[in-house]
């Protein structure tokens, strides 16, 4: 996919018309020069929905893979329904094997939740589940399976809840872009291949052909991370040698194309339902105000670029004014490929495609090794200078910190800056228990980040220093009051570990076939979560049936979500309020999850139990 | 279309917000902040400076803390106590954009005292808001105040309740079904058992002075991230007098850190000599990304042997790489029978260039130097043989 270059793309674009052929395997709303959603659009709406669950051969720029299908689609169809409805939906099975739906982000009851040996039993090979439930609430969602890893082979599809009320959120046209990543490798033969070999599919390691070039680590950085057996290229698991990046179901070379009118307030509902790649999303040339996130109406914000994790959603508006096309970009967070569309007047039309930028190194700060968390662990003497043996640091150059650039635009990081230099004497363990109290110390914890920071005021690996403004969770505000604005009566620390060498995940140092207990939760209680990264991979974590509020902005108006990615060596504080039932709660980086960074959130008592 | 109802907020943020994008507080003095409609947060008791040893906060500060940003009505311990908000008095507001700045001034941990508040391009985006001077930059301890959410020492880690000793499903679906598709989400979240078999050495020798031959080295290996059963085997021949040496060891591999297996079992010598040693070895990941392995062996007639091995995959670029490998074979006693010398009997040094056509897959070629030692020497002098060999090889790497 490195090769995949801007000629290629454009000789795609022109292509389109023999695109046409490979639609048949895409619903009406994911086809290409489509005008957007329109009611008389055959989306699947109203109180009886039926779904089958079955495998096709997927087609993506010209290449051909096994996919399961959700009613012959991928992704499958759109589910349009309106909060204070109710639905009813049938699922039927026509593998050969046990599938499940999970409706991501929608509020159920637990036994509706679709996870197989946490919510219900699974739905086995010909048999039909039905799903009901009423519909509580509005905004973008999405919904997948929660079997094995067919997710990764196309089991996915978009819901747009509409509000009982008039929409907040002003807009004239909308288009639904499903993000996903596909593969021609069977998942599970790709798992297997991390297993065996850590960094399989990284073809963008230092090499001494680029210490020469004077590219990527010195030197001295090189030999102090080889020291601590990690890789600094290490961004993305699965990367662009194995995937295909599809926005509503096209590859970059199938181009789709989303049509407007200029002038028009266009709505996009971005949608991440990759397995494995967190997106870096952009349309050049036009500035996006994020409306809503995780279904989630948020106070406008305007950005030029976004970072999306698997299973987030992000609602923008976009005005586009000229009579021209804009090239939408998702990149890969590893820049080892990207997902590419079309915003145009007329079908047909296509812009130019930015080439892949150069792909980040992660740093000593995605350790939780950082120098500025020093001096706040400090008592908080504010002498950038008091450290004894840190005088060639140049803090000023360190992104993230005594920036006065916005998000994004902070200087480059020169290179060599991430060197440990004057700092021998600093003694930090990379693994010490004692910065993970509660974490089972095993073969499964490579590493405890020794300081761990908030960094949800930062805009995602790879984005400090592209130049424009990112979107960062700081810039996150509810529109609408959280409807539980208590002070949570406890607090939580969950560690995120894992070992990247092993390919182990897990919570607290348990992957979740070891794990003998869940995390409980009485019913009704307002918790204080702090996720911590102690890994040096980013995670997208989902807890199922709840919103967490993110515990910064106004007391009140906390921005809500469904998912939020923890970056590595970082931490999330998020408070929520528990609901009775038992609710899965993973990684979203579908490998990840099934390496073991799965847990379940018991609540009890359950309703009409006695307390 | 979706011409729905507006509520007027959107198209004013949107138009707004378009301006906002590029706009920094630096550059706008006299900006105008947000002050939503909605009531100030109640008044935060004035509690806890637990770790304050400082002076009395600053009314102001306190009210300052009471932002949005500091989550709960607390103080943070880290709170220094050095500055009111000299010039902007942040009276109790729940200020979302400043709030964000406010966190990311903490990420700054007052490094740069001086700097002002970065922006946030939501700022102008909020409906009803008054006036607010930002150009002041933000005095050093403001960042401090707040700092987020993570060391609350409002909020205590109480445990929490017991885990339930019921499933939820249970009470919907068959309690047996749901025992079995418990079963199932185990293996399928952590439980995976994995095969792989590998040849790292699998190659054709060209001997100086000598007949061709040819050596393999691999190990084949099933089963979880903690425990495994590997198969190992090396050994070589030539063409002309068959296989020379060949061994094979079976183990129960136990992963006793991040990096390292404990490996236990069994070895057979099948060349040159039939013999079984009893083996106990470690295999991983050292610092600096070497690959090494050791193992004591302990045959069936009181024989103690050792051997250590390394290998480093120097990348030259993303699919070139040269691989050093060094191999050491140590005994504890003169055994002539198998013409091993006591102390270093032998070492293999070898340097193999391979080109990952797929990771799985590379051919090579390379060196490789073979030197015996000591009593070993003299063995292999004896029977007419050199003490050192150096062989140019040919092969392929693979696994699967």
């Amino acid at each position: 996919m490195k090769d995949l270059h801007r000629r290629q793309l454009l000789r795609g674009a022109s292509a389109i018309g023999g695109g046409l052929a490979l639609t048949t395997l895409l619903p009406s709303w994911a086809q290409s020069a489509t005008p957007g959603l329109a009611p008389s659009m055959p989306t699947l709406s109203g109180p009886s929905i039926d779904l089958t669950i079955s495998h096709a051969q997927l087609s993506v720029d010209g290449r051909v893979g096994h996919a399961v299908t959700i009613n012959g689609t991928v992704p499958g169809p759109l589910l349009r329904l309106k909060e204070g409805q109710n639905v009813r939906l049938s699922v039927k099975n026509e593998l050969n094997e046990e599938t499940s739906i999970h409706w991501h982000g929608v509020l159920v009851p637990f036994q509706m939740d679709g996870v197989p040996g946490v919510s219900f039993p699974g739905i086995k090979p010909s048999q039909t589940f039905v799903y009901e439930f009423p519909i509580i609430q509005s905004g973008t969602y999405w919904y997948h399976s929660h079997s094995g890893l067919q997710e990764a082979e196309g089991h996915y599809g978009p819901i747009i809840i509409d509000p009982k009320d008039a929409d907040p959120v002003v807009y004239d046209r909308e288009h639904v872009v499903v993000l996903s990543d596909f593969s021609f490798m069977h998942p599970h033969l790709i798992f297997k291949r991390m297993k065996q070999q850590s960094g399989v599919f990284n073809f963008q390691k230092q090499t001494v052909a680029s210490l020469l070039a004077g590219k990527d680590q010195t030197l001295q950085e090189r030999i102090e991370w080889a020291k601590m057996r990690m890789d600094p290229t290490d961004i993305s698991d699965v990367t662009g040698a194995a995937l295909k990046f599809l926005i509503n179901g096209h590859g970059p070379k199938d181009n789709w194309t989303g049509l407007f009118t200029p002038g028009e307030r266009v709505r996009l509902r971005f949608i991440n339902t990759a397995a494995q790649m967190i997106f870096n999303v952009r349309i050049p040339g036009l500035k996006m105000t994020v409306v809503a996130a995780d279904g989630q109406t948020v106070r406008p914000v305007g950005v030029d670029e976004f970072q999306i994790g698997n299973a987030e959603t992000y609602d923008v508006i976009v005005q586009p004014t000229e009579d021209k096309a804009f090239t939408l970009v998702a990149e890969a967070v590893d820049r080892s490929g990207m997902a590419r569309a079309t915003l145009a007047p007329r079908p047909g039309m296509s812009a130019p495609v930015p080439p892949l930028r150069e792909r980040p190194l992660a740093t000593m700060k995605d350790m939780g090794m950082d120098m500025s968390a020093m001096n706040m662990s400090g008592v908080g003497a504010p002498a950038a200078g008091g450290m004894p043996g840190m005088a060639g640091m140049d803090h000023a150059s360190m992104p993230g910190m005594a920036s006065t650039s916005p998000p994004g635009m902070a200087p480059p990081k020169p290179r060599g800056s991430d060197a440990m230099g004057g700092m021998g004497s600093m003694k930090m363990s990379m693994r010490d228990p004692l910065n993970g109290p509660g974490v089972k110390m095993g073969p499964g914890v490579q590493t405890i980040a020794p300081m761990p920071m908030d960094r949800t005021g930062e805009p995602g690996q790879g984005l400090e220093s592209v130049g424009h403004r990112v979107l960062v969770y700081q810039d996150l505000v509810a529109l609408t009051p959280n409807p539980d604005a208590r002070t949570p009566s406890r607090a939580l620390d969950i560690h995120l570990t894992g070992n990247m060498e092993r390919f182990m995940w897990g919570f607290d140092g348990e992957k979740f076939s070891e794990a003998t207990k869940p995390y409980a939760f009485s019913k009704g209680e307002r918790v204080r979560v702090t996720l911590i990264n102690d890994t040096m991979m980013a995670h997208p974590i989902h807890l199922h049936g709840h919103f967490f509020d993110l515990a910064h902005g106004p007391t009140g108006y906390r921005p809500r979500k469904h998912t939020v990615i923890v970056l590595p060596g970082g931490k999330v504080a998020w408070d929520f309020t528990a609901d009775a039932g038992d609710w899965a709660f993973h990684c979203h980086m579908l490998y990840h999850m099934h390496a073991g960074m799965f847990q379940v959130f018991s609540v009890r008592p359950l309703d009409g139990a006695p307390a | 279309m979706n011409r729905l109802a507006l509520i007027g907020l959107l198209p004013l943020a949107l138009a707004t917000s378009v301006a906002a994008q590029t706009m920094d507080h630096s550059s706008m003095p006299g900006m105008t902040m947000p002050m939503p409609a909605a009531k100030p947060p109640a008044k935060p008791k004035a509690a806890p400076l637990k770790k304050s040893t400082k002076a009395k906060p600053d009314p102001r500060r306190l009210r300052h803390v009471n932002r949005p940003t500091a989550v709960a009505p607390r103080a943070s311990p880290a709170s220094t106590p050095s500055g009111p908000h000299a010039g902007h008095d942040m009276a109790g507001m729940p200020m979302p954009g400043a709030a964000a700045d406010g966190n990311t001034m903490a990420n700054m941990a007052g490094m740069a005292p001086a700097q002002p508040p970065r922006a946030g391009g939501n700022m102008p985006a909020m409906p009803g808001m008054k006036g607010m001077d930002m150009s002041t930059p933000a005095p050093p301890g403001h960042d401090m105040a707040a700092m987020p959410a993570m060391t609350e020492p409002d909020i205590p880690k109480t445990p929490p309740p017991p885990p339930p000793t019921d499933h939820a499903a249970d009470r919907v679906f068959d309690p047996a079904t749901m025992a079995a598709a418990r079963v199932t989400l185990r293996g399928e979240h952590g439980g995976e058992r994995i095969s792989m078999v590998m040849a790292n050495i699998a190659e054709y020798q060209a001997r100086s002075g000598g007949e061709a031959g040819y050596h393999w080295v691999g190990e084949a290996r099933y089963g979880g991230d903690i425990n495994r059963f590997v198969l190992k085997s090396e050994g070589e021949g030539s063409r002309r007098q068959g296989v020379d040496s060949a061994e094979v060891q079976g183990l129960y591999s136990h992963a006793i850190g991040p990096y390292f297996d404990l490996q236990a079992g069994v070895r057979q010598d099948f060349k040159p000599h039939s013999r079984t040693y009893a083996t106990v070895g470690f295999e991983g990941l050292a610092p600096y990304w070497f690959d090494v392995q050791g193992a004591l062996f302990l045959s069936n007639k009181g024989e103690l042997l050792g051997r250590l091995e390394s290998t480093y995959d120097l990348r030259l670029t993303q699919r070139l790489i040269l691989q050093p490998r060094a191999e050491v074979n140590l005994a504890a006693q003169d055994t002539p029978e198998t013409r091993t010398g006591s102390g270093l009997s032998n070492a293999e040094l070898g340097l193999r260039l391979r080109y990952e056509i797929r990771r799985e897959f590379a051919p090579y070629i390379g060196v490789s130097y073979d030197r015996k030692f000591g009593r070993t020497a003299d063995y292999a002098r004896a029977l007419g043989e050199d003490r050192a060999a150096t062989s140019f090889v040919i092969g392929i790497r693979a696994w699967f």
